[in-house]
């Protein structure tokens, strides 16, 4: 199964074309380090997130590649361009805010057409783009209306054609849909995916939304304190993440940490802090060296749940189910093993064969469903 | 059970009398004031019959009429020095660090808060020291220190109010710095530029005190006008003028609430 995907993932760092580059970027603000030392290569035409928790430097860096900010060292580059010293009203790029910063001042249609009369356009240019740009966020019946009286999609989506009237190289979105309501969410969500593909223009956009991320993205740069943790398509993040940072934040998993008790028939042993005994199956980046201290990472979907002992033994563990919670096409399931670990598990809902609190059951999964990382020296 | 008997007697409260008074107080000196200014006879003491023969009698005086010119050319031009400058101030207040700003930011909202009469006698001890003669133009001068002030504050008020993104989101559509302060910045604090400007036209206008101090010979101010003739007994033509005042800084004060209750009205979610 994990091979067959790994076989379908586009082909990684052919010599496609770079849209922006930061290479070796940091940021400093009063002391404080907000941004580590980044290397991110963003492509021609893709969709591409900056997915991280609250204060990881998601925004700064987006600020960096507009130029709200300067890096404290690093370079940042637009289609090969170095943007040192270069202010954002020279830089070939445009921003979505969070907040939209639609001028309140001026109604949708000047507040379109902002950019162009800066750059001076000709009436008639104005005219044919300001008028293409709002039939291209459905909004053109709103032109003489003024912001204030447009409900927040309706803003957002004026928000979005006021940056790509401008034909920018790059489109950066700061959460966009952050602001609206889920079911406002999802339908924006698509509409994003359709403007991006029918403009082909590359978009840049920073969430901490993970669902948002993997279903809208090309690829996918997952930060956290400042620094990347990994880069790469949605199904490679959460099929493979690289560290367990990624594993817990993209999806939901079952962690456990332990260390190498031993590696033998391209299975490795690791014994968990709580004196479990997995077996899984080593990748490249964590083969297994005898005492390394791993965590090893278990999707809740991959976990099967019998009542009783199953014929396999690997990977097979004694609990008591705590908690359920029906989720409509699946259930939750929250067992206690005997070591004490809780593990969480999801399964289709079957109209039979529910299982009760206080049972008595067994867990067990696959070597090849659970996913060895090297444990991170905790930075927090 | 508890709903209201529309039969039961309606007892006042201690506060409604408390406020009622207060209203009493403030305003039934105004009422009397305009209630006299109709009076056909030139004494408070009895009605004579409705007239506005001192009304006529106010138009027609020559030195009440120089007075009021003086009193606009000293608000208009105090205003319009104050606006300009009280505009950047607030906008650098607002938008850069530099060091001792806290100190500069607390000294510059001083004059609220200062005496007039300190302000009227250090700023002439000053003139007098650098041996500057007083004119109309050390009246506005004087007045701009108040001014400025009054206009900077209500400006970082509305500063405050500001969505923080949209100067950046006009440098991202490509406008300079210049350019997004005039075409987007300015635009979103006229109101409270105009709203400023009108209060502190009014208490340029009212300003007594520090014009008397800083009034060269030939500059008389409304105010200095009504305060001299006052002193030798209240004329039937004072009454009339007062009424106009009082309706004139009325309607620029309410004016200025309008402009900017609808200038925040038009503001966006920050």
């Amino acid at each position: 199964m994990a091979q067959t995907i790994a076989k379908n993932l586009p082909t990684v760092e052919t010599d496609t074309k770079y849209d922006v580059e930061l290479h070796k970027v940091f940021k400093v603000y009063n002391g404080e380090t907000a941004v580590r030392g980044i290397d991110l290569g963003i492509r021609q035409g893709e969709f591409f997130s900056i997915l991280g928790p609250s204060g990881c430097g998601k925004t700064t860096t987006l600020r960096l590649i507009a130029g709200f900010e300067e890096p404290s060292a690093g370079e940042v580059l637009v289609r090969g361009k170095s943007m040192v010293g270069v202010p954002p009203y020279r830089r070939p790029v445009n921003t979505v805010f969070q907040s939209y910063a639609l001028f309140g001042h001026l109604t949708v249609w000047d507040n379109i057409a902002f950019g162009l009369r800066i750059k001076q356009k000709s009436k008639s240019d104005i005219q044919r783009l300001v008028g293409e740009a709002l039939h291209l966020v459905k909004m053109d019946s709103f032109a003489r209306r003024y912001p204030a009286q447009l409900s927040g999609g309706q803003q957002q989506r004026i928000a979005l054609a006021r940056a790509l009237v401008n034909q920018p190289t790059v489109v950066l979105l700061d959460e966009p849909l952050g602001a609206l309501d889920l079911k406002l969410r999802k339908e924006m969500q698509v509409e994003l995916s359709t403007l991006h593909k029918e403009l082909g223009v590359t978009f840049v956009m920073v969430t901490h939304d993970q669902e948002e991320a993997l279903s809208l993205s090309d690829r996918i740069a997952v930060m956290n304190e400042g620094r990347v943790e990994q880069i790469g398509t949605p199904s490679e993040i959460y099929d493979f993440p690289k560290t367990p940072f990624v594993a817990d934040f993209i999806g939901e998993t079952n962690l456990f940490e332990g260390y190498v008790e031993s590696v033998d028939a391209s299975l490795i042993k690791v014994t968990t802090q709580q004196g479990l005994s997995i077996l899984v199956k080593p990748t490249a980046a964590c083969n297994g060296s005898t005492s390394d201290p791993v965590v090893v990472s278990v999707r809740p979907e991959k976990i099967q749940v019998t009542l009783d002992a199953p014929g396999s033994r690997i990977n097979c563990f004694e609990g008591r189910l705590i908690h359920t919670m029906f989720l409509g096409a699946h259930v939750h399931y929250v067992v206690q093993l005997l070591s004490g670990d809780r593990v969480t598990i999801m399964q289709p809902s079957r109209v039979n064969g529910s299982v009760s609190a206080e049972d008595t059951l067994y867990i067990h999964w696959a070597a090849a469903d659970g996913l060895p990382l090297l444990a991170q020296p905790t930075s927090h | 059970m508890t709903l209201p008997h529309p039969l039961v007697k309606f007892r006042p409260s201690w506060q409604l009398i408390l406020t009622l008074l207060m209203f009493v107080f403030m305003y039934l000196p105004v009422l009397v004031l305009a209630f006299f200014s109709f009076n056909a006879s030139p004494f408070s003491a009895g009605w004579g019959g409705f007239s506005l023969k001192w009304y006529a009698k106010m138009i027609s005086d020559g030195r009440m009429l120089s007075a009021l010119q003086d009193s606009l050319l000293v608000a208009f031009l105090a205003v319009m020095i104050s606006a300009v400058l009280g505009t950047l101030m607030a906008v650098g207040l607002a938008r850069y660090k530099f060091p001792g700003k806290g100190l500069y930011q607390g000294m510059s909202y001083l004059p609220l808060i200062i005496p007039d009469i300190a302000i009227a006698v250090a700023t002439l001890v000053f003139l007098a020291s650098l041996a500057i003669p007083l004119s109309l133009w050390t009246v506005v001068a004087a007045h701009v220190v108040f001014c400025i002030s009054y206009i900077a504050l209500v400006i970082s008020t509305r500063l405050t109010g500001l969505n923080q993104h949209l100067e950046e989101a006009a440098l991202d559509l490509g406008a300079t710095p210049q350019q997004a302060f005039i075409k987007v910045l300015l635009p979103q604090l006229m109101p409270a530029i105009i709203s400023g400007c009108l209060l502190s036209f009014v208490l340029s206008m009212d300003d007594l005190l520090i014009s008397n101090f800083t009034a060269g010979g030939g500059t008389t101010t409304l105010p200095m006008e009504i305060f001299s003739r006052v002193r030798t007994g209240v004329k039937p033509d004072i009454n009339a003028l007062s009424v106009v005042l009082i309706l004139g800084s009325g309607i620029l004060a309410f004016a200025a609430e309008y402009i900017r209750f609808k200038g925040d009205q038009q503001q966006l979610g920050k």
